[in-house]
């Protein structure tokens, strides 16, 4: 992330919104700031203005660690040919009534 | 004592709003950075869009068939109602700041009280606008004080900028016979009650922002009359030359 380095730039923030009560925050985009306060305005205005959200959080993009493309194959193939991990896969007994 | 005082009224609550609006506007494309652009351009629109109902409100309170869109843009400067402070031109963004601090903290304790208006028009106005009046003030206190207790360059600008504000800040409670008729009859609260509110608001964000409070600043309801300073001929000049150039026209 060269961009957190520049002396020139605000901090990149990361903004989740939470789209309705009891739903996740979902990640919405992000927003240069000073401190979390003002990334949290930045991000009503940017993110909020046409009532999308109930809640923000915003954390530094710094903060977050992420998985790299790269990694994408050690990571995530392995789960593509395992159909058992699925509870489709299992056949309910004949006996097993209520479903 | 106007003809009309609700109308006179209203024409100064829409002015404030609309002269303010348009000032935050010509940020528009110039903030200093994308995100701030495009909060300035939200509030702009905000006070615009409040403009728009009061002066509305006032067209029809007048009833001589004149429309939000009439008192905005065929009225000329002496006709205008807003206060000083707001027709102030922007300066650099620690100027916008803090002329925008000092009018929505002001905005703020006007619109919560005016909900309880006993004109039920305005009264819904003010519940509309009160909500866009609290994020105004969060977000130019939140800025003030970054400015002031930032680096010395920081702070120096909106020293600066609070001196040369100050003294338009005098009018903001100064009550003539409009606002104590409208006060009487319940339609608009006491100013006099919501003067300390704000002077406690503004000089606790002052001192977190470790800036210093300029002396009393002298009082005076010339702007009542349409004494302005030179800057909102030039305001107007730009923002009514297309309707008064092609009259009537729309897109």
């Amino acid at each position: 992330m060269s961009e957190q380095n520049d002396p020139g730039q605000w901090p990149l923030w990361e903004v989740f919104t939470q789209p309705e009560g009891g739903k996740p925050h979902e990640h919405a985009g992000s927003v240069h700031a000073p401190d979390a306060e003002m990334a949290l305005q930045n991000a009503r205005d940017i993110y909020t203005r046409r009532g999308e959200a109930v809640s923000i959080w915003v954390v530094p993009a710094n903060a977050i660690s992420a998985t790299s493309p790269s990694d994408a194959g050690p990571f995530f193939d392995p789960g593509n040919d395992k159909p058992y991990r699925h509870p489709q896969f299992y056949k309910v007994p004949r006996g097993v009534r209520v479903f | 004592m106007p003809d009309n005082p609700l109308f006179e009224y209203l024409l100064r609550l829409g002015d404030d709003r609309l002269v303010l609006g348009h000032r935050l506007a010509e940020w528009c494309g110039h903030g200093p950075i994308l995100e701030e652009d495009i909060a300035l351009s939200n509030i702009s629109l905000d006070f615009i869009g409040q403009a728009n109902l009061l002066l509305g409100l006032a067209g029809t309170v007048e009833g001589k068939g004149r429309d939000a869109d009439g008192l905005a843009y065929l009225r000329d400067g002496v006709d205008f109602r807003n206060h000083p402070l707001v027709e102030q031109p922007n300066g650099d963004y620690a100027f916008t700041i803090t002329r925008s601090f000092l009018f929505d903290a002001y905005d703020y304790l006007l619109v919560q009280a005016l909900q309880q208006s006993a004109n039920g028009e305005l009264a819904g106005i003010a519940a509309k606008a009160v909500k866009e009046a609290a994020y105004h003030l969060r977000h130019s206190s939140e800025w003030l004080v970054r400015f002031g207790d930032g680096t010395e360059e920081s702070h120096r600008r909106a020293q600066e900028a609070l001196d040369a504000l100050w003294r338009w800040t005098g009018t903001l409670f100064a009550a003539d016979d409009t606002d104590q008729a409208l006060a009487a009859s319940g339609v608009v609260p006491d100013l006099s009650a919501l003067e300390p509110v704000w002077r406690a608001m503004v000089t606790e964000v002052v001192a977190r922002a470790t800036l210093t409070l300029p002396p009393p600043p002298p009082t005076g309801r010339g702007y009542r009359r349409g004494d302005h300073t030179e800057y909102l001929g030039h305001l107007l000049a730009e923002m009514q030359i297309l309707p008064r150039s092609h009259p009537g026209a729309s897109w």
